[in-house]
């Protein structure tokens, strides 16, 4: 299968603090990947850098074939122009753990405002893939409603289908249920479920143990700003090599 | 004592109001986007555009608004030896400068309490930068800033009273006038009045705004 994304020992630091410490993988189409670790391992920063809302500061990320960043022999980072990371960017979907819905749009104007201004498309065409998106949701009823009048599992289902608006290569999410009540986690992680059995590429960095050794084809174990482990699910999570990856494990096993 | 000629009065009060209606209408439709364009220099990432306009809105808000009246009025006589324009265009002038200060900072607080989740959602999404701030910034904006705008026309509405001290002749200077040839407080009640009806109007507009804006959290 085709790589999707493809990061090459990328490395970011905030002042003197390293963050992240050549983090290389990659993800095929039709794969789901996920990321867990302990707070402050820089899994969120790698999701920043992948999505363009931090600069790198060493190493290389392709998209799709396309070369977003890459770093030359004498250590010099280079940026593709405007245009092609604008391209790259639309191939990419995104997720926010704060669901980070428009507040003064109606759900339809949500999922419709990038489509009509970014893609072009005709408000009708918008206006059609909105709708089969938030039946897909399960929203259908709430295409009129605002945000502050839903519960926040609803956001985050509206926020996922905004990002798929899009058509998206590939979709990350950055810890889509934090933010979310236990009893309102359940609805957001069957949608994910979902999307990732009609083989939804897609990235997730999640606390929910559980849910990630369901969905994930691969995991991603990763504990200060480094990659501790990677492998399958099932090999990560039935039978971790590093004592670190194992301790970590345990604890949510419990 | 003068009896008060009232039908004169009224009269002349209603031409006072056009001139302190206009030169409300005036300093807004300079303020209301002037203030945008300086709240985006006071938020400037280059140092001496912050700075610049630091000091700026300093002054602006720091020396009485009367002072600057005069200042812009004889100054240009007393400092160049030139003549300025006229009263009431000088007097505009000094209410846009000094009213484009405060709503400047109102717009920076506005601008500043959306959280930048909005500017990122916005910017994974494809929009570009003004799309951005035309379409998920500035609405947000302007449902934050109403409430403090409020304020600050009621206070505008009033504050043309100061052009009187370089002889513009609005409401308040018709009043002064009319006031000292009757020796009556009538004329001040009715000015009062003629404010507090101005403001009347200023505040039923707000509340429709608000009430307009309410429709999203």
């Amino acid at each position: 299968m085709r790589e999707i994304l493809t990061v090459s020992g990328i490395r970011k630091s905030f002042g003197a603090h390293e963050v992240l410490c050549g983090i290389s993988l990659t993800v095929r189409k039709g794969e789901a990947l996920a990321i867990i670790g302990p707070s402050g391992s820089g899994k969120s920063t790698l999701l920043r850098c992948v999505t363009q809302f931090e600069t790198i500061d060493g190493g290389a990320i392709e998209v799709d074939g396309e070369t977003m960043v890459a770093t030359d022999s004498s250590g010099a980072v280079r940026y593709a122009d405007k245009s092609a990371l604008r391209r790259i960017r639309l191939k990419v979907g995104l997720v926010f753990q704060n669901f980070n819905l428009f507040p003064h749009y109606s759900v339809l104007r949500n999922l419709m405002e990038a489509p009509v201004s970014v893609l072009k498309l005709s408000k009708s065409e918008a206006e059609a893939r909105a709708l089969a998106l938030l039946s897909k949701m399960g929203l259908s009823d709430k295409s009129n409603a605002y945000p502050y009048q839903l519960s926040g599992g609803q956001q985050q289902r509206v926020s996922i289908a905004r990002a798929m608006a899009l058509s998206p290569e590939i979709l990350f999410f950055d810890e889509p249920t934090s933010a979310l009540d236990p009893e309102l986690t359940g609805e957001v992680l069957k949608i994910i479920r979902s999307l990732a059995d009609e083989d939804t590429t897609m990235v997730i960095v999640t606390h929910e143990m559980a849910f990630a050794r369901e969905v994930a084809d691969n995991v991603v174990f990763m504990d200060e700003g480094a990659i501790v482990e990677q492998g399958s699910a099932e090999a990560l999570f039935g039978g971790a090599t590093h004592e670190r990856t194992r301790q970590f494990l345990t604890r949510y096993n419990r | 004592m003068h009896g008060i000629d009232y039908p004169l009065l009224l009269r002349s009060m209603v031409r006072g109001m056009g001139t302190s209606l206009s030169l409300f209408g005036l300093t807004l439709a300079i303020t209301l986007p002037l203030g945008l364009v300086i709240s985006a220099g006071r938020m400037s990432r280059n140092p001496v555009v912050r700075n610049s306009v630091r000091a700026y809105l300093l002054i602006m808000r720091g020396t009485p608004l009367m002072l600057q009246l005069f200042f812009f009025y004889f100054g240009p006589y007393y400092i160049f030896g030139i003549r300025g324009a006229d009263r009431f265009t000088m007097a505009v002038v000094a209410f846009g400068l000094n009213y484009a200060a405060y709503f400047a900072e109102i717009y920076r607080g506005g601008i500043e309490s959306i959280p930048i989740g909005q500017r990122e959602a916005a910017e994974a999404l494809g929009l570009t930068r003004s799309q951005t701030f035309l379409k998920i910034v500035l609405p947000q904006v302007l449902k934050r800033v109403t409430p403090p705008m409020g304020n600050e026309f009621m206070t505008l509405v009033k504050d043309t009273a100061l052009a009187n001290v370089i002889a513009v002749s609005e409401m308040f200077d018709v009043a002064k006038k009319a006031a000292s040839g009757s020796v009556s407080a009538a004329p001040f009640i009715v000015a009062g009045a003629f404010y507090l009806a101005m403001n009347s109007v200023v505040e039923q507009a707000f509340r429709f705004a608000e009430r307009r804006l309410s429709y999203y959290q």
